[in-house]
């Protein structure tokens, strides 16, 4: 390639790039829902499959297929919860916290925006969120930092994914980064995290739709950069229920142009 | 692809390993209690993806997350402690020219280009592709990329959650080191990315160089 060739190749990259930021940081989030009110989407009694309350510092593994989704609970605004999964049919397929931010611009999940597999695909979607605060890059809970803590080692989310995963033929190295919901993590200018409290809520919840055939493994562990002493924690309530496919103008899918392709992508496994 | 013919040397006089990795292919080695790697932005603006695994135990590797937590802060730079998923320090970031790395955008894959960039970009090399291929080596796979380290990558995330890939701020010679806490397979993959600034959109080779600990340390 000639010198000159190259150099509009490279300024043809860069306008393409520089195009796509504005869509996803200036357009892309004016276009998001407005967060899910505590009192809205309740669920049809004759859409729930399951109903599991899980005890402060355990752990539970749901299989959720393509059109279920799954409610998860903070009912006493205590909890946090922490969540790994792969996809049922080929378990090196997981989810990638990297990607999911990379994708979508930004560390700040909420409705309407997705979690993705590390093969261009989506795992989940946020269908309804009342808290949008939630933690992608921090991760849970482990013996080290419930150590440091509470100055014992109590349960944590690192061993309840490896317990987790043991039960269903996985082992340490199929444990991705993981995300949590109910961690309201920030940042500052200097990239320090922040713990905001102001921002849990007693009943707070999302629902979860799994785009392709799941695993997950749900853990009920204080976050490592919540500040109470002792840990606080409290049960949360999973239910797992029926939800409509993706439709064509539903709000998850149609949120970005990048999105819109990765939903493509995830048809195109179950055509 | 092939190798340059200066592929590897090594200098006696200070016990040393080197080798420039081309653009867009990857590279790894042992790297062994007390050794240092330096990383070398030979011309600039470079991203290096990097992976890092116990060598007495492939299964305890670098975790983006456990160093973040512990290090309380989203950016690598001098003086992170970087930590296995077993809570270990493996190695620190003893020396910095840049100033600036990122280990929360993981690396490139032809799915996620697709993603990101269009299906038109999806038969482009990438990182993914570069660590399956060295990963192979070692009896390791897929499931064996955790989200890794990228040097001289430049991913400001500001307190709106706005997460970018913006232009590297490495200049040419710009280098990082680590120096291993214990011993350790260092994985790296010269990034081949054309679609965001992380390479100034013209991928570029880089220099590894080994040493020894000082004399005084090499009795550990």
């Amino acid at each position: 390639m000639s010198v000159v060739m190259k150099h509009e190749v490279i300024e043809a990259n860069r306008r393409r790039y520089e195009e796509l930021r504005a869509a996803g940081q200036e357009a892309t989030p004016k276009g998001l829902p407005e967060p899910t009110a505590l009192d809205a989407a309740p669920i049809a009694a004759e859409a729930i499959i399951s109903h599991e309350e899980v005890p402060a510092g355990w752990y539970a593994t749901l299989r959720l297929r393509r059109g279920e989704a799954l409610r998860i609970i903070d009912g006493s605004g205590r909890s946090s919860v922490s969540m790994i999964g792969w996809r049922e049919e080929e378990t090196s397929e997981r989810l990638n916290c990297a990607d999911t931010v990379k994708v979508q611009w930004s560390v700040a999940l909420s409705k309407g925006r997705v979690l993705l597999s590390d093969m261009g695909r989506v795992f989940m979607s946020l269908v309804e969120d009342t808290s949008g605060a939630h933690d992608i890059l921090v991760g849970g809970s482990t013996p080290a930092s419930t150590l440091a803590a509470f100055g014992e080692t109590t349960r944590n989310t690192h061993e309840n994914f490896l317990a987790a995963a043991a039960k269903i033929g996985l082992s340490l190295r199929d444990l991705p980064p993981c995300v949590t919901f109910f961690a309201p993590v920030s940042l500052d200018e200097q990239g320090r995290f922040l713990w905001r409290e102001g921002r849990k809520r007693a009943g707070d919840f999302v629902d979860l739709r799994a785009e392709m055939n799941l695993i997950v493994v749900l853990s009920n562990c204080a976050h490592p950069l919540d500040p109470a002493r002792p840990a606080s924690s409290a049960p949360v309530n999973l239910i797992r229920h029926r939800a409509p496919l993706a439709a064509p103008d539903d709000a998850c899918r149609t949120v970005s142009p990048e999105i819109v392709r990765a939903f493509t992508f995830t048809d195109r496994l179950y055509a | 692809m092939t190798s340059p013919a200066n592929a590897a040397s090594t200098n006696p006089s200070s016990g040393v390993y080197a080798h420039d990795i081309p653009a867009e292919r990857p590279w790894s080695h042992l790297l062994k209690r007390g050794q240092t790697l330096r990383i070398i932005d030979s011309e600039g603006q470079q991203a290096v993806d990097a992976l890092l695994y116990g060598a007495a135990d492939l299964a305890e590797r670098y975790s983006a997350q456990d160093t973040l937590r512990v290090q309380g802060s989203a950016y690598i730079e001098l003086g992170t402690r970087l930590i296995s998923n077993r809570g270990r320090v493996m190695a620190r970031i003893t020396a910095d020219s840049c100033g600036r790395h990122d280990t929360s955008a993981g690396c490139c894959s032809c799915e996620s280009n697709a993603v990101r960039f269009g299906e038109m970009t999806k038969y482009q090399h990438a990182c993914r592709e570069n660590f399956v291929l060295e990963l192979a080596k070692y009896g390791l796979g897929k499931r064996d990329i955790v989200a890794n380290l990228n040097f001289f990558m430049n991913v400001p995330i500001d307190p709106a959650g706005n997460f970018t890939v913006v232009d590297g701020i490495s200049a040419p010679g710009n280098y990082v080191d680590l120096t291993a806490e214990m011993d350790v397979i260092v994985v790296l993959s010269n990034c081949p990315q054309v679609n965001n600034p992380c390479n100034g959109f013209d991928p570029t080779p880089i220099r590894v160089m080994i040493s020894d600990p000082p004399a005084a340390l090499s009795s550990w």
